[in-house]
């Protein structure tokens, strides 16, 4: 009894660490962006840009970090055009969004296609060229320190990178500029910070972590990028970037929530008792309920949105 | 004469169009393919036969549709960006109608699409009460409301009393339902899939530009749209207005899913990823300029790129180089406001 309950315990676990980590990458990232003024809804166009970027680098160099870090860097030369576009074109934030949402996933399939034989799957990654496990061997396959334990490393990196991101968002400079700017960009001109400057810096971490987090998607949750890699997790940070009230902290709790939703839905598909569609809807049907009930309204930046013009 | 051609959205639109596909053009040059036989793949494809004109019009269809619903909603000043849950469940209510309920084709077809309609304004007006009673972001729940349509529409499908067995797809909608050209019309215009969803969609958007442009209540929702608070002050209930708005627009994207599978589809099959109809009708919403007369022929030109871009295969070319030129043609929309602000200072300065 009790065996199978640790048991089961610890495959929760497992699959929360590995839902969880691409939802909180980019929560995260898209903290910044959004805290700053600027709406980034093409975090899902990010993510597969960066999931078959890092795919394709780690197959090329056997390297699952230098793999990581490209995603990050192709989800980054996405925030570049969002920038470019948001910020310095005045561009509507939600259709530029859009734009991305269609450009990113296109281009990937469209590279993949192009590159691997007009085969819209990468080939499968080598053990060796994903990201590395913590505790390689150390546990027994299949118990309960081996689930909990001998994760993807990523997985347990991503909560530091929860605390430095609380961190430089509330305790350094750059993080009281882009709060004010999110608020008050006119206020802070008059000031003499340059608006333009820590928008562009937002969106380009907004989007470098996007990849990541689509990265860690081919680089740890599955063995090669293919389509279907990146269906949601976008959306599903964003919904966690509102319900989390636009904080790190908040974010990084409902990223932790729908990742554990995530969890139950495949412990329990494997079940095959209920319907594994009508446990997927459970983390949607979750968030609204909590918004209905306790959230109610989550206060966007009052510049979110909206562009600003210098003035001169 | 140059401020003439600042204040035209039409030559800013088509500049874009030409703008995606030199983009479009350089990414198949980066990926050793001829740009000069994929397009004229692509022209020929659409282009050649009567009987692809008609295929560019099934496909365009829905496309109008969820371009209506998008646009619809911009009107208002609301962003519709669930029209994707409610394409969804407005096909699933049709195709649940259509295979399950025996009745004479004259009641079945209006019933079917009535249904159609319900499901999509019904999924869209639950957002609307929580963003007026809870004060909820819409954008939020209708993200949610999009992943849940899809799971549900899923589950159907896999419901013993729809599904067809050994397949991932429902049985076949009755014929009765079907809204399918005549079959001595199929035969002349050689296109298995014609129906009459395209005629459907150009009187939808008369409709609605009728509605938008020549009654209160279009200029009631487009002054809530405009400005709020003088709304409010003028004694329009924002409140109501938002319902309206985005009941007449989810109605409109569960027409456009009621219309796919009544007509192209004739069933409805298991999701691998979302369809993106409601997407798409985002792109030809903007296309078109929010207009709903633009937005059939944003409608049809995001047709004829679809069905063009199916036949791309044979010339080896990925078909996804579509999704990169539209993408590329809504970057480009969207900046435009700067690029003409640029060119107004440009111009204030040649004029000292």
């Amino acid at each position: 009894m009790w065996a199978v309950i640790v048991k089961n315990l610890g495959l929760l676990i497992n699959a929360t660490l590995i839902a969880t980590p691409p939802l909180l990458l980019a929560a995260l990232g898209s903290c910044f962006s959004e805290r700053s003024g600027v709406v980034n809804i093409g975090i899902e166009g990010m993510m597969t840009i960066g999931a078959f970027t890092g795919a394709a680098v780690a197959l090329a160099t056997g390297n699952g970090w230098i793999g990581f870090l490209c995603g990050g860097l192709a989800g980054a030369v996405f925030g570049v055009i969002h920038a470019i576009a948001c910020v310095s074109m005045h561009a509507d934030q939600t259709i530029a969004g859009t734009a991305i949402n269609f450009i990113g996933p296109g281009l990937a399939v469209f590279l993949c296609k192009a590159m691997y034989d007009n085969s819209s799957d990468t080939p499968a990654l080598e053990a060796s060229a994903k990201l590395p496990k913590m505790f390689n061997g150390v546990f027994k396959t299949g118990s309960f320190g081996s689930n909990v334990l001998n994760v993807y490393s990523v997985a347990y990196l991503v909560f530091i990178f929860a605390v430095i991101c609380w961190f430089v968002f509330y305790k350094t400079r750059l993080g009281a500029h882009l709060r004010a700017v999110g608020e008050h960009p006119e206020a802070c001109e008059s000031l003499g910070i340059n608006v333009y400057r820590v928008r562009y810096i937002c969106v380009i971490v907004s989007g470098f972590m996007a990849g990541l987090g689509g990265a860690f998607c081919t680089l740890a949750t599955v063995n090669q990028f293919r389509p279907s890699v990146i269906v949601g997790q976008g959306f599903i940070a964003i919904a966690a970037v509102i319900f989390g009230k636009f904080s790190p902290g908040g974010a990084a709790a409902a990223c932790l929530l729908f990742g554990f939703c995530n969890g139950v839905k495949t412990l329990a598909s494997q079940g095959n008792v209920v319907s594994p569609n009508l446990i997927s809807m459970i983390p949607y049907i979750v968030t609204i309920l909590a918004l209905i009930l306790f959230v109610g309204k989550a206060h966007a930046p009052a510049a979110n949105g909206k562009p600003f013009y210098k003035s001169k | 004469m140059k401020q003439k051609i600042l204040k035209s959205n039409l030559i800013f639109t088509l500049l874009s169009i030409v703008i995606g596909f030199i983009i479009g053009a350089i990414f198949l040059v980066v990926a050793k393919i001829s740009p000069a036989e994929a397009y004229g793949k692509l022209w020929h494809s659409v282009m050649d036969k009567p009987k692809y004109w008609m295929w560019t019009f099934t496909y365009a269809s829905p496309l109008i549709f969820t371009g209506l619903s998008v646009a619809f909603s911009f009107r208002t000043g609301i962003f519709n960006i669930g029209a994707e849950g409610q394409f969804v469940v407005g096909s699933l209510a049709a195709c649940v109608v259509g295979i399950l309920v025996d009745v004479p084709a004259y009641i079945h077809v209006p019933l079917c699409i009535l249904v159609g309609a319900l499901a999509g304004f019904f999924w869209s007006f639950l957002v609307a009460m929580m963003k007026i009673k809870r004060g909820i972001h819409e954008v939020l729940s209708f993200i949610m409301f999009n992943w849940i349509a899809f799971y549900l529409s899923n589950y159907v499908v896999n419901l013993r009393a729809i599904h067809k067995p050994s397949s991932e797809a429902t049985k076949d909608v009755m014929d009765s339902a079907r809204i399918l050209f005549p079959k001595s019309l199929l035969k002349l215009v050689e296109c298995k899939a014609a129906n009459w969803g395209f005629v459907m969609a150009i009187v939808a958007a008369i409709i609605i530009w009728v509605i938008i442009e020549k009654t209160t209540l279009g200029y009631k929702l487009k002054a809530v749209g405009s400005n709020n608070s003088a709304a409010l002050y003028a004694g329009i209930n924002s409140d109501r207005s938002v319902l309206t708005a985005l009941g007449i627009s989810g109605a409109l994207a569960g027409l456009g899913g009621a219309v796919q599978v009544l007509g192209m589809a004739g069933r409805l099959s298991q999701f691998a990823g979302q369809e993106g109809y409601g997407f798409d009708g985002i792109t030809v919403a903007l296309i078109g300029g929010s207009n709903p007369i633009g937005c059939i022929f944003s409608g049809i030109f995001y047709g004829a790129m679809k069905y063009g871009g199916t036949k791309l295969t044979m010339v080896h070319a990925p078909s996804e180089v579509v999704n990169i030129i539209m993408g590329c043609i809504v970057l480009c929309i969207a900046i435009s406001p700067g690029i003409k602000m640029a060119l107004s200072r440009l111009g204030k300065k040649g004029g000292k």
